[in-house]
């Protein structure tokens, strides 16, 4: 694939190169496999990150037929646990020695007759289900009560079940359940038209439709090795940046929802409601869905009163993070509350925002920049503390960021062509990927012999912060959970899938 | 915490006037679910029907030969065929009002009778009237439709002026809300939340997907939506629905708003 640094392995060396990646500062970004051919066996593959400017190194390894098998690195390289499982549940590869050998994406219960991903799987054909006891770490000692929480939780929110053990106010341990949502997005993409894997990619998570979308575009243009012209560089970077600006904006305001500061959430919502206006008056989405495709954009956009609008609303947003920012009640709750350290972010795969509360200096936009972030040059906001606050903190000031690249983007954009022709290819390979307002999204493309979409593989930020999010809530209270979960604004969709 | 109530007071009402007075401009340049206008399809071509990935665009016989039809109620409201139709025969628009009764409201036809359509006109009583308690459910979304269900509550839309309200519990529900396709492992969430509720109860299916699936229907791990799971009183397609489009079928519900869709023609 272009833009790594591909080795091809035997089963045997996975370990030990996955060892030296690391060993080299290198980190793990996901894994995942797919069938080059049906009825054969898999190949897997481990993605890296070494650091900005360097190509992303990629381990690839075909398993036999006669052992569909690896060894876990789990235990080693923790935040490979679950793109190992989720191997397991949807791909049929064992992984020995695992440390949390349960299934993850697909529950207790679920027996599909080949793994879902196999080819020989037909799309429309749903798995066999009854409903079984999941499997729970075991408590020890009388106090220690179990208190299993959703999947329908209160308000509006998404399905997921938070399973905590505690004594009086103190969570022993936090156990989330979740994949309740899951919905096959992977395989939907098999068999289909770049153009309509477009659909599918926006779909994965609403919220984030301009990032998956572009992620996936990108993937599709790298295989093709089709450059896209300059305005839908630009416009793309645009759009990117005004999904973060909603997104972050909503954030603050749920944020004050949970520390029960009424008129930061009103104002936080109101001013979020108001960035989806923007949205939906500029492009016609109010999710800005609907616009990208491989090539390009679809349609051209007059974009030339978006900063007249955003001028007007930013001394409002300016004003509405000091007056967060004064607000003892508001920062008690949230300074000390869900500590991350680095080194646990760092090991278990924290994203975005997340990591970068932690203090992991990382933000694909400038590390390997895409779209018209080569010349939209950005400074990423950093933070040590690895609190509720200061992942708040980060996103303020990526709101303000964000907010100055919307408006030099617009300044400096020249008008042309919005796409370009996608050259069909057969059997093309191709990475994307993209800074998402909830961190880093990838997308690897596989395609068949008729250039249509054999294999998709998406990694969502989500489904790293999730992995990550437990390891802030053990041995904390019932009263900071609200706050902690809000401070790392998750999803449901993107990590489910 | 006086900083903070003198920051309210000083923003004053931000709330829409709508639906009591004003005019659908509050979603202006949102795109709606696309103009059907079958007069102006040239027979030979079907490049609409190629471009719709949830099969909303179909053909189907009739007397006069093979004709287009469309299925709302399938609709993600991608805009792929309006940029694909030489002729116009779908065109990009702004109706996005398309809340029904009946899931066959959704359903092209050719042309309504004059007597059902004056039997499908409600009683509209009055925009504000009684109150009404939702408990949504997530059967397996994407949550670009709790992102909309989210905004009713903010200061603008302020879905509480109508005396609709969330409840955790649905004890306390009248309405279950449901989005997402119905993933296999949500069946029974969904169920046990519905047998919940007491009696007299009514379903929503909002979004594209709790109508009829949409692109995340079926597959190995979803259903079709509601179809077949729950009896449903309101449709609503839109992916997702904008939040105007949820109060209007909210209020629809209520006999507090006029359906808007009838055998897949708008506004009429
Ligand atoms: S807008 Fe609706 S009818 Fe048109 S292609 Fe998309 S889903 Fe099909
Ligand atoms: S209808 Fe559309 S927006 Fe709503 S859940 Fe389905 S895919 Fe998402």
């Amino acid at each position: 694939m272009k833009e790594t640094t591909e080795r091809v392995l035997q089963p045997a060396e996975i370990a030990e190169a996955c060892r030296q990646l690391t060993d080299q500062g290198a980190r793990l970004q996901m894994a995942y496999a797919w069938f080059p051919e049906p009825g054969e066996s898999p190949e897997v593959l481990y993605l890296a990150d070494e650091g900005p400017g360097k190509p992303f190194p990629l381990l690839r390894c075909r398993l036999s037929r006669e052992s569909v098998q690896l060894d876990s690195l789990a235990s080693q390289i923790p935040l490979l646990g679950w793109y190992e499982r989720e191997m397991t549940d949807l791909c049929g590869i064992t992984f020995a020695g695992h440390p949390e050998s349960h299934p993850l994406v697909l529950h207790e219960g679920a027996r599909p007759p080949l793994p879902p991903l196999d080819p020989r799987y037909l799309k429309d054909q749903i798995m066999p289900y009854t409903e079984e006891a999941w499997d729970l770490p075991p408590v020890e000692g009388n106090d220690v009560q179990i208190l299993p929480f959703g999947p329908v939780r209160g308000d509006v929110l998404e399905s997921a079940q938070i399973v905590f053990y505690y004594i009086g106010e103190a969570i022993l341990h936090c156990h989330p359940r979740l994949f309740f949502k899951h919905r096959g997005m992977e395989k939907r993409f098999e068999g289909l038209s770049p153009m309509m894997g477009t659909l599918i990619a926006e779909r994965i998570s609403g919220i984030g439709s301009v990032s998956h979308a572009l992620a996936y575009c990108q993937a599709v243009e790298n295989a093709c090795e089709c450059e896209i012209p300059v305005r839908a560089r630009y416009l793309r970077s645009i759009l990117a940046e005004m999904e973060r600006l909603y997104n972050h904006l909503y954030y603050l305001g749920h944020l004050c929802h949970t520390t029960t500061l009424k008129v930061g959430e009103a104002q936080g919502k109101l001013l979020a409601e108001q960035c989806k206006q923007l949205n939906g008056f500029f492009t016609g989405s109010r999710f800005l869905s609907g616009l990208l495709k491989p090539g390009g954009l679809r349609r051209d956009l007059d974009l030339n009163g978006l900063p007249g609008r955003l001028r007007t609303l930013e001394p409002e947003i300016e004003s509405y993070m000091r007056a967060l920012e004064t607000t003892n009640s508001h920062l008690d709750r949230l300074i000390t509350t869900g500590h991350l350290p680095y080194q646990t972010a760092f090991d278990q795969g924290a994203s975005g925002p997340i990591k970068r509360a932690s203090g992991i200096r990382r933000d694909l936009r400038c590390d390997h920049p895409y779209a018209a972030y080569d010349s939209l040059t950005i400074k990423i906001p950093m933070c040590r503390d690895g609190d509720a606050h200061a992942r708040a903190q980060i996103r303020m000031a990526e709101i303000r960021a964000s907010i100055a690249l919307i408006l030099r983007g617009v300044e400096e954009m020249q008008e042309g062509a919005i796409d370009t022709e996608l050259p069909m290819s057969p059997h093309a390979e191709g990475l994307g990927w993209c800074e998402g307002p909830r961190g880093s999204t990838y997308y690897c493309v596989h395609f068949d012999d008729s250039g249509r979409l054999a294999r998709v593989k998406v990694k969502s930020p989500s489904f790293s912060n999730w992995r990550v999010f437990p390891f802030t809530v053990h041995d904390t209270n019932m009263m900071d959970y609200a706050i902690n979960e809000a401070s790392f604004g998750l999803t449901m969709a993107g990590c489910d899938r | 915490m006086p900083i903070w109530t003198l920051y309210g007071l000083s923003r004053g009402l931000a709330t829409t006037p709508w639906p009591g007075k004003g005019d659908s401009a509050q979603q202006q340049g949102v795109l709606g679910l696309p103009v059907f206008n079958p007069d102006r399809c040239d027979e030979n071509c079907r490049a609409c029907v190629d471009s719709c990935l949830p099969g909303a665009i179909g053909v189907e016989a009739s007397v006069s030969g093979e004709r287009l039809t469309i299925d709302y109620g399938k609709c993600i409201g991608c805009q792929l065929c309006t940029e694909t139709c030489p002729g116009g025969a779908l065109e990009k628009s702004d109706h996005w009002a398309f809340g029904v009764r009946r899931r066959e409201d959704l359903v092209w036809t050719e042309a309504l009778a004059t007597q059902e359509a004056q039997e499908l006109k409600n009683v509209i009583r009055s925009t504000f009237g009684r109150s009404l308690h939702i408990r949504h459910v997530d059967a397996g979304s994407c949550n670009g439709c709790e992102s909309e269900l989210q905004a009713l509550n903010n200061p603008y839309y302020n879905l509480h002026r109508l005396g609709i309200f969330f409840t955790p519990s649905p004890r306390f529900a009248d309405l279950l809300l449901v989005t997402g396709s119905v993933t296999y492992a949500m069946h029974e969430p969904l169920l046990e939340t519905y047998n919940a509720m007491p009696k007299p109860k009514w379903v929503m299916a909002t979004g594209t997907c709790a109508v009829s699936g949409g692109v995340t229907g079926g597959g190995y791990s979803c259903a079709h939506g509601l179809d077949g799971i729950l009896p449903v009183d309101i449709y609503l397609p839109g992916c997702p629905p904008n939040p105007s489009a949820m109060i209007h079928a909210l209020l629809l519900l209520l006999r507090r708003a006029e359906q808007m869709v009838h055998g897949g023609h708008y506004g009429q």
